[in-house]
């Protein structure tokens, strides 16, 4: 059977990061941190043929109420570490980790990922993050230092570093480099030769206007939150409108959002699963945990089956550090959650069921082949980066009910066709840096 | 003899003579692949040795010299794969401390100690030349052998090895950051952790100041095996205060009991850590069925080459038979185990595997290896406990 108009489905598995997504008392949730998980996940990956395997990064372990946030998993490896693990026990999935660019160092990071590149055979992939979070830089030399309207340009910067290192070699070896910029001002030569597939592949997932360009600027890969096929829709329109306003050709450029499949025998049954998948996310202890996060206020004396209290009008404290603000306006989304909660009769773990909770896509195995399809041929995204709500099994039943059925429809790859990751998205060569270079003399003359 | 005799091999390259690489089965390229280092330590874990240590450097050394070998991978990515190629062997990377990140260090040696099921050491590196121009962020140590014998030259070097140091000790409370029962998974208090056994570090040191606690659980090993090269009295200091085992360069055995009584005279008055120090002896080794052919080869490599290699190591040129001698000998100084850096990998490390090997298990050098374990455990060091446990 062939398609030959149709739009290929791309695929990533990640292992889930530390948050109340993951149902860590669920019967059959193993460990967070052995080996054996992130071997599965990858390997079960493979086995439905997705383009890549994906981990996600945290630098500083969550604090609530300025103590250890103990309710959601937590504990994780070194991403480009067990990766590097990974590729040992893989042949063809790529392997993409989240490394920050305030955190690190370019020639430091730049030689990690390369020389994963090399032992893997041409699969890494880095998924660049910003953070201006000076919590997180507690854990660092620098400390807390850099300025919210930095972080991209700093980032930029080191993005352009990396690819000077990794085109910096001869024919002959390692040739001399230099680069001065505003936040690196650095000279040498770089050990690494260049790897298999040139530059490694680079994800983004920026979704402020600042973060969206930045993507076009630099990435092969946007990894977006917008699962739902109208808003992906959307996003991944503006994505490629902001690549052709930079010059650049839009099928360089993939949207991936993130999801969560939920599978049952019946529709019902599926509805009826996601629905307790969402219980079990939101035990009543992280019911309250999360609704303080909103109201910034103590809330342990309210019963989580109880009802929403009022949000306070008073200043409130900055509540939790370590992680992304779930909401920009805090004390407006308090106001707005509340009216919710009011107008539907919801208790405060039902409420929180609803705002922090959800499952992108719900059915059968075929309803689903036949959405993710959908999705991709009507344009809401290139593909999806699924992770499972329960650690390390949650993506196998997708494997061995959907990746059949996408097969079928001729919309998912039924082996490997090419050794790298960037072959295998359909991406071509990026231009190396003295091309580059040459181009932009070009312009400038 | 007593106890026995620790035996590792150190990875480097196409071997440490800077004109091994021109052996007819290595090209320039080889150092890239993954099956190169699999293959050299799975002959090494064959042979019973203890661990394998793998260079590195966040520069390139001697980058003019077109007729060397430059191309290098991160030691801890190497260290990472080869760890589920292999079952039984100690993998020792080395890390570069002073520009590399304390918390990074941390998580990567502690995810190797999970990804090798018990099996990872970390080699401290204080810096190499060109190491801070590719980072750009303090001034270039100057390497002038002439300026490092002044007395800023060695003020210089002890204020370095002040930062070194607090960069194993930070990593090290790190690494205890979690109890090994800080995960509780309980169900009816939906808690996954047990805060009470997670400890912020609130290191403070002159270089840095680091928070933790780690985001990573404690490792199998609770603390992986830390090691050290050091030539003088203030590395020395560096491994005996932080390394579980420190490796020296002794000339012959009289300059190895020196070297022994001036690391023992400072873990007796300096050491942090609760175990013993193990002190291990470099050499360098090229092996041959006689002297004469070993040192041939030396010469025809140095003469490839264009200047004689000299080492901070003694290299010893001759038959597995006199290189057994030399390593009994040192133990008999004080020594407690070698690291043999081959002169080739492609020549000298099968020779180390089929020649010395069964020559020293012969003289009742060596223990059984055994089938499974910790590196912690096949050096004869605890699982040490918790700092921050009550």
């Amino acid at each position: 059977m062939s398609h030959p108009t149709k739009r290929r489905l791309h695929l990533a598995a990640g292992v889930p990061g530390v948050n109340h997504w993951t149902v860590w008392g669920a019967p059959g949730a193993g460990s967070q941190i052995d080996f054996s998980t992130f071997e599965h996940v990858a390997r079960t990956a493979e086995r439905g043929f997705f383009d890549y395997f994906f981990l996600a990064e945290g630098l500083r372990v969550r604090e609530h109420k300025g103590r250890l946030h103990e309710l959601d998993v937590a504990g994780r490896p070194d991403n480009f570490s067990v990766l590097a693990a990974v590729a040992a026990v893989t042949r063809h999935i790529g392997l993409v980790g989240t490394a920050s660019a305030t955190f690190n160092e370019p020639y430091d990071l730049a030689r990690r990922i390369a020389s994963l590149d090399h032992l893997s055979g041409g699969r890494a992939g880095w998924n660049i993050v910003t953070s201006s979070d000076a919590f997180t830089g507690e854990n660092f030399r620098r400390g807390g230092f850099l300025p919210y309207e930095d972080r991209y340009r700093r980032a930029a910067e080191f993005v352009e570093l990396s690819r000077t290192l990794w085109d910096s070699w001869s024919d002959d070896g390692p040739a001399q480099y230099r680069y001065a910029g505003e936040f690196f001002d650095t000279e040498g030569w770089f050990p690494v030769a260049p790897g298999p597939q040139g530059d490694p592949v680079l994800v983004q997932a920026g979704d402020s206007g600042d973060g969206r360009d930045f993507a076009v600027e630099t990435a092969d890969v946007v990894f977006s939150r917008h699962g739902e096929p109208e808003a992906g829709r959307a996003f991944r329109t503006d994505i490629r409108a902001r690549a052709v306003a930079a010059g650049r050709d839009p099928d360089s450029i993939l949207v991936l959002p993130g999801v969560s499949v939920v599978l049952g025998d019946t529709e019902a049954e599926a509805q009826e699963r996601a629905r307790d998948i969402q219980f079990q996310q939101v035990t009543p202890q992280t019911a309250i945990h999360l609704l303080e996060q909103v109201w910034g206020a103590d809330l342990s004396a309210h019963d989580p089956e109880g009802p929403v209290p009022v949000p306070p009008t008073s200043t409130r404290e900055e509540f939790t550090q370590g992680q992304a603000r779930r909401v920009d306006d805090p004390s407006a989304a308090a106001r707005a959650w509340h009216a919710e909660a009011v107008e539907h009769d919801w208790s405060i773990r039902e409420l929180v069921v609803a705002k922090t909770t959800r499952h992108e896509f719900i059915g059968t195995p075929s309803q689903i082949a036949e959405q993710l399809d959908d999705a991709v041929q009507t344009g809401a995204a290139d593909g999806y980066i699924l992770s499972g709500s329960v650690v390390p099994h949650g993506i196998d039943e997708f494997v061995d009910r959907v990746v059949p059925l996408l097969q079928e429809r001729g919309v998912l790859r039924t082996s490997y066709e090419h050794p790298t990751l960037r072959e295998n998205l359909g991406l071509g060569d990026r231009p190396r840096a003295n091309e580059r270079r040459v181009e932009l003399e070009g312009v400038a003359s | 003899m007593g106890e026995n005799l620790i035996l590792a091999v150190a990875l480097d390259g196409a071997g440490w003579h800077p004109a091994a690489w021109r052996d007819a089965d290595i090209s320039r390229s080889a150092v890239f692949q993954s099956s190169y280092w699999v293959d050299q330590v799975l002959l090494a874990e064959e042979a019973g040795i203890d661990f394998v240590t793998f260079e590195d450097a966040l520069s390139v050394a001697a980058p003019e010299r077109a007729g060397r070998l430059h191309g290098r991978l991160d030691a801890v990515q190497i260290a990472n794969f080869v760890a589920r190629r292999t079952s039984r062997i100690g993998l020792v990377p080395t890390t570069s401390v002073l520009e590399t990140e304390p918390f990074h260090a941390s998580t990567q040696l502690a995810t190797l100690d999970f990804t090798s099921e018990g099996r990872a050491g970390w080699k401290v590196q204080a810096t190499r030349p060109g190491e801070s121009a590719n980072f750009g962020r303090r001034d270039s140590l100057a390497f002038d052998s002439e300026f490092l014998s002044t007395p800023a030259g060695r003020a210089e070097v002890a204020r370095l090895f002040d930062e070194a140091t607090e960069f194993v000790t930070v990593v090290r409370q790190l690494w205890d950051s979690w109890e090994d029962d800080a995960v509780i998974r309980d169900v009816t208090t939906g808690r996954f952790l047990d805060r009470d056994k997670l400890h912020h570090v609130r290191f403070e040191g002159d270089a840095f100041h680091i928070a933790g606690p780690s985001i990573t659980p404690r490792s199998p090993q609770g603390q992986p095996v830390v090691t050290a090269l050091a030539h003088s009295e203030i590395p020395y200091r560096l491994a005996a205060r932080t390394a579980d085992v420190v490796f020296v360069t002794p000339n012959d055995d009289a300059d190895a009991a020196r070297i022994v009584g001036s690391v023992r005279a400072i873990e007796e008055a300096d050491r942090f850590e609760p175990t013993p120090l193990r002190i291990i002896a470099d050499l360098v080794v090229a092996l041959g069925p006689s002297a004469r052919t070993a040192r041939d080869r030396l010469d025809a490599w140095d003469a490839a080459d264009g200047e004689v290699y000299q080492s901070d190591a003694a290299i010893v040129a001759g038959t597995a038979h006199e290189l057994a001698d030399r390593i009994q000998s040192l133990q008999a100084a004080g020594i407690e185990g070698v690291r043999l850096r081959p002169a080739s990998v492609h020549l000298d490390l099968p020779a180390i595997a089929e020649q010395l090997v069964p020559e020293l298990h012969r003289r009742r050098a060596l223990g059984t290896a055994p089938a499974a374990g910790t590196l912690r455990g096949r050096l004869g060091l605890d699982r040490p406990a918790n700092r921050y446990a009550a």
